[in-house]
């Protein structure tokens, strides 16, 4: 029987939204679909999978992206789900722990591409503002509150790009000493 | 040849692609020549494939008919870094054990 669950994690969340993932398997409900913000689950047994969550360079239907999912596939991955470039796959558990990455750099460069991701669109919502507040300021005194929604999309995405840089500067550090 | 050192994931990859492997055999040998400690992640054995097929090191043959899964072989020039490698590694050992002697209690 197929349980869906709404829930919402920001895209610098992924690392907790595996986690959460992998407590549903624990659960016995394993990932088998997800459109924005819903998560579908089947019955499994108690912890029969381990998640994983990546985001690829090109759109999973991409040449390119095919070639590496089918490469996931011959290692005993799959995939459950996809949404825009990210990619659900699971493993069994029984098969040994599931990482994607096994060195600093391909961690780095993982996050390195989330950050690629989320920076246009906080530059995107600051310009966007930027122009709105003036046009406002000068037409439309009285709306002038509206082209804040778009500073505060920019103040919440910069501060999911602060996350990451994090994460990638502690890795940066790592890396000056060893794989 | 260049001079830096190969990662870990790099060396056990060549050193496995003797006799032509796909991905999966890849991790496996690795894991097994490292009794078990050397457990490559597939998006990390991916990325390092692709480059060593761009730098010629290792190649990619066609598999047994109606096996979809590629597989790869190294090359003479993945062989030569293999074995500038291992001269590096020697070095790094005698070093070591020359100066470390009066560590171990």
């Amino acid at each position: 029987m197929r349980k869906i669950i709404k829930k919402m994690f920001w895209a610098w969340e992924f690392e907790k939204e595996e986690k959460w993932l992998n407590e549903m398997s624990t659960k016995g409900l394993a990932l088998v679909g997800y459109s924005w913000c819903r998560y579908s689950f089947e019955e499994c047994e108690p912890g029969e999978y381990t998640n994983k969550i990546q985001l690829l360079e090109h759109r999973p239907n991409h040449p390119e992206s095919e070639q590496y999912i089918r490469f996931m596939e011959e290692t005993g991955a799959e995939q459950v789900a996809s949404y825009m470039n990210w990619v659900y796959f699971r493993k069994k558990t029984a098969e040994g722990p599931f990482e994607l990455f096994s060195d600093i750099e391909s961690k780095m460069n993982h996050l390195i591409l989330v950050k690629k991701l989320l920076l246009p669109i906080a530059v995107l919502n600051l310009w966007i503002f930027l122009m709105n507040a003036v046009n406002f300021a000068l037409n439309y005194p009285s709306g002038i509150w509206i082209p804040f929604i778009n500073l505060a999309c920019a103040a919440l995405i910069l501060f999911g790009v602060n996350r990451i840089q994090k994460k990638i500067n502690a890795l940066k550090k790592e890396r000056t000493i060893r794989e | 040849m260049e001079n830096i050192a190969l990662t870990e994931a790099v060396f056990y990859i060549l050193l496995s692609l003797e006799k032509p492997l796909h991905g999966y055999g890849i991790m496996q040998n690795a894991e097994k020549l490292s009794n078990g400690r050397v457990k490559l992640a597939a998006g990390t054995l991916y990325g390092a494939i692709n480059t060593l097929l761009e730098k010629g090191w290792i190649t990619s043959v066609p598999g047994e008919s109606g096996d979809r899964k590629k597989q790869y072989v190294i090359t003479e020039s993945g062989k030569s870094a293999v074995l500038a490698e291992l001269s590096r590694l020697r070095e790094l050992v005698e070093n070591g054990e020359k100066l470390t002697g009066g560590w171990n209690k």
